[in-house]
């Protein structure tokens, strides 16, 4: 079955009493048990919940892996499977990351005595440099937040399989559509379904898939231990907001696109980073891994203080944090995602602060093309002369 | 402002733009920025939520605290929680906690380097005796869960002032309608919001209440990185629930007396836990701190046997894990709630084959006595069970 066909078939007709085509709410906490010793398969909800199942199994499925998690945000997912590891163990993990996973990291679980290098993906050998005896994985996402840069997921998991690594692929980007980790060697893929997953800016939510039945088996056993699960109504809205997901891929790619396109012709811009384009660095890597492209572009103006008018000017795109909706969204990563990352880091890696972040919205690219347009070309008026 | 209004005015649970009665639920993961230089209040629903913003304000007001947060369940509250001490901490914790909790700490945060030891918390001197120049914090859980042990929660505060300890209290079973453990002393406050304070069965939740800005920053942090926070329609059923608290528990309480003093004077029944009971332990460290009893109690059939005859024909309790709600449930610890702990672990804490907790909801009580009565009729005698275990340790 196609992947299309499986995320709208999702829940459908699961419920056997009524055949409502929609999985119903299970809102229950506990459930009755016909007798001591006997159980339905649902005893408390923070261990196993009707409509969060449905959800569970359907992104097991749509990422080709054993089990899925849901989880009450995407870092409470991150966290989730962190639990993992115990104090000595050392992960690798990507130098351009989201900022929220880079603070968990080195402000949460370092003094829990887990150690983390971030290194440049792309480059092979310094992974391979960076393995310690006490190594346990690696930690990949790609394309990178807000970067773009692609890592060649099959040769990561070479890598991580050589050495007994676990090997985690963060696709919140890519959503399994575009890109599916687990049909590439990875062990673990983990999701901000809160971004192209739900869709619609209107769920906070965070997604596991393992494979294979030990790791399955030790993820369950953290998911209900740490308890941080997606309540019933969250994960119904998640389950609504996949079964469009292909409809919304494609328009956000194609509107991604147009954008990229026009983006690089302003004389406001300097650079634009979207694996889609040709000349980006990645762009073969990320068509043998991947089917698409996604809808996340980042570009560089020319200046800082470009940002401000730029963003002040948008009537369309809104200037918040986030992205994957079907609303196009502007992030500033200096000042929003990437602000817990020490400013150093954050130049090295390139994450400067004439970066912004587009997700790009499924609106008529038209009317986007035409609010970045006249916002660039407002960035660049200062005291009423051309910059 | 007495806990029965304060519970429905004691904040601003109403929408201030539209006046509506109720706090809408804004199902929005991100919040449009006016200006690069002026963030908002809000900017993404990890960091803040209106309607979650709403039930911790609520819950900080109830419990007497500076700050109020909302987690995913009562575990990702308490594991939320634990992320306040580092590797090479010790936390003191009651050897009564919840079975989750137990396991939590036991094989979860043991292998990120933090130890623990049980203590029983009812002898505040074992408390004492357990410091050591590592520890960092006390874990109670008050009344315990299932034996109702009861812990002098000011007492034990004394003793973590003078060692300069974290006192983290697990409130569930008592709500702050009856104890608030911030004001005796203790530095932050959990809840299986699950239970008494959502009263529904219908939404699994936790709190966390700290008692002052600086913890409270230090929590923030945590529930903000880690993420493990609530969704917001579970944090509107929260609030929704915590408006009948004081109604409920009423109830609720009354409920369990009459059936603690009834199961004591039955013959089928080898004990009761309850600590409304005036023979009950705890009984006067309980009423010196708090102002109820509360709506659980335990009490022991003599045999697994025995518990399976009880579970299989009582009529009206849901027989379920959980506990706090508008329906009456009954719970087996062993199979249940502290599963998760080793048989031993459980036999050291007095959670016998035939221990039964039962948690008082709103139905009449004396439905609840003909129910039980009926059940406890021609149960398998306990005089033969105690023979033919002599017969097996013979043999």
């Amino acid at each position: 079955m196609h992947l299309e066909t499986k995320l709208v078939q999702a829940g459908v007709g699961k419920d056997e009493k009524t055949g409502a085509v929609n999985f119903p709410v299970y809102y229950a906490t506990a459930y009755r048990h016909p007798s001591l010793g006997q159980s339905t398969g649902y005893d408390y909800t923070r261990t196993a919940n009707p409509t969060r199942s449905v959800l569970e199994v359907t992104i097991a499925e749509a990422e080709a892996g054993d089990a899925g998690f849901a989880c009450a945000s995407g870092m409470a997912a991150v966290h989730t499977v962190m639990g993992l590891f115990s104090q000595g163990d050392h992960l690798i993990v990507s130098l351009d990351l989201y900022g929220g996973t880079y603070r968990l990291f080195e402000q949460l679980l370092s003094r829990y005595g887990l150690t983390f290098t971030y290194v440049d993906l792309r480059d092979i050998q310094k992974v391979a440099d960076a393995i310690r005896p006490e190594t346990k994985a690696i930690f990949v996402e790609t394309p990178t937040n807000p970067l773009m840069q692609i890592t060649d997921i099959r040769e990561v998991v070479q890598l991580a399989k050589n050495h007994e690594l676990l090997a985690i692929v963060d696709n919140t980007f890519m959503t399994p559509y575009c890109q599916r980790p687990l049909e590439l060697g990875a062990d673990i893929v983990l999701h901000s379904a809160t971004k192209y997953l739900g869709g619609h800016n209107d769920v906070l939510a965070g997604l596991i898939v393992t494979k294979g039945a030990e790791l399955s088996e030790k993820m369950r056993f953290l998911h209900n231990s740490i308890g941080a699960v997606l309540g019933p109504q969250d994960s119904w809205l998640l389950v609504r907001g996949m079964k469009t997901l292909a409809l919304r891929m494609e328009r956000h790619e194609a509107n991604a696109f147009a954008v990229a396109a026009k983006l690089k012709e302003h004389p406001a811009v300097a650079e634009v980073f979207y694996p889609g384009l040709a000349e980006h660095p990645g762009h073969d890597v990320q068509k043998s891994q991947a089917s698409g492209f996604s809808g996340m572009v980042s570009f560089r103006v020319r200046s800082v203080e470009q940002v401000g008018l730029f963003l002040q000017n948008l009537r369309i795109v809104s200037f918040a944090e986030s992205l994957g909706g079907v609303e196009s969204l502007c992030t500033y990563p200096t000042t929003q995602t990437h602000a817990d990352i020490p400013q150093e880091v954050r130049e090295y890696v390139g994450v400067c602060d004439r970066l912004l972040r587009l997700s790009v919205g499924i609106e008529h690219p038209d009317d986007l093309i035409a609010d970045l347009t006249q916002a660039l070309d407002a960035s660049l008026v200062v005291g009423g002369a051309l910059r | 402002m007495n806990f029965a209004t304060k519970v429905l005015h004691g904040t601003s649970c109403f929408d201030p733009i539209t006046g509506a009665s109720s706090v809408p639920i804004y199902q929005a993961s991100t919040f449009h920025q006016a200006d690069l230089d002026q963030p908002g209040t809000f900017d993404y629903a990890r960091s803040g939520n209106p309607t979650r913003a709403a039930l911790e304000e609520a819950i900080a007001g109830l419990e007497g605290g500076e700050r109020g947060f909302a987690f995913a369940s009562g575990m990702a509250a308490i594991s939320s929680v634990f992320m306040l001490f580092s590797a090479g901490d010790h936390v003191v914790v009651a050897e009564d906690v919840y079975g989750g909790t137990f396991r939590f700490l036991t094989r979860v945060l043991s292998r990120m380097g933090i130890s623990v030891t049980f203590v029983d918390a009812s002898q505040t001197e074992a408390v004492r005796t357990a410091i050591t120049p590592t520890t960092k914090g006390i874990y109670l859980e008050t009344p315990s869960n299932p034996t109702l042990k009861v812990t002098d929660i000011a007492a034990v505060c004394r003793i973590a002032k003078q060692h300069d300890l974290l006192v983290i209290v697990d409130n569930t079973f008592m709500t702050p309608y009856y104890q608030r453990p911030l004001e005796l002393g203790a530095d932050v406050v959990i809840h299986s919001a699950t239970k008494f304070i959502g009263g529904h069965s219908d939404v699994v939740a936790g709190l966390a209440v700290t008692r002052d800005a600086a913890l409270g920053e230090q929590l923030y942090f945590i529930q903000n990185g880690m993420g493990a926070i609530l969704g917001v329609q579970d944090c509107w059923l929260v609030m929704r629930g915590l408006k009948t608290l004081k109604a409920r528990l009423d109830v609720s309480t009354n409920t369990a007396e009459q059936l603690a003093n009834w199961l004591s004077a039955h013959p089928e029944i080898t004990s009761v836990y309850y600590t409304g009971l005036t023979e009950h332990p705890g009984h006067q460290v309980q009423a010196s701190q708090s102002s109820g009893h509360g709506a659980v109690l335990s009490f022991d059939v003599g045999s697994r046997e025995r518990a399976k005859a009880l579970f299989d024909r009582v009529k009206l309790p849901i027989v379920a894990v959980s506990l706090g709600a508008v329906e009456t449930i009954l719970s087996y610890p062993v199979t249940m709630s502290h599963a998760a702990m080793p048989a031993e672990e459980r036999a050291a804490r007095g959670i016998t084959d035939g221990l039964i907790r039962l948690s008082a909801g709103l139905e009449d009580v004396n439905d609840l006595i003909e129910d039980l009565k009926q059940a406890l009729e021609n149960l398998p005698p306990l005089q033969k069970i105690e023979e033919e275990k002599e017969a097996f340790s013979r043999a």
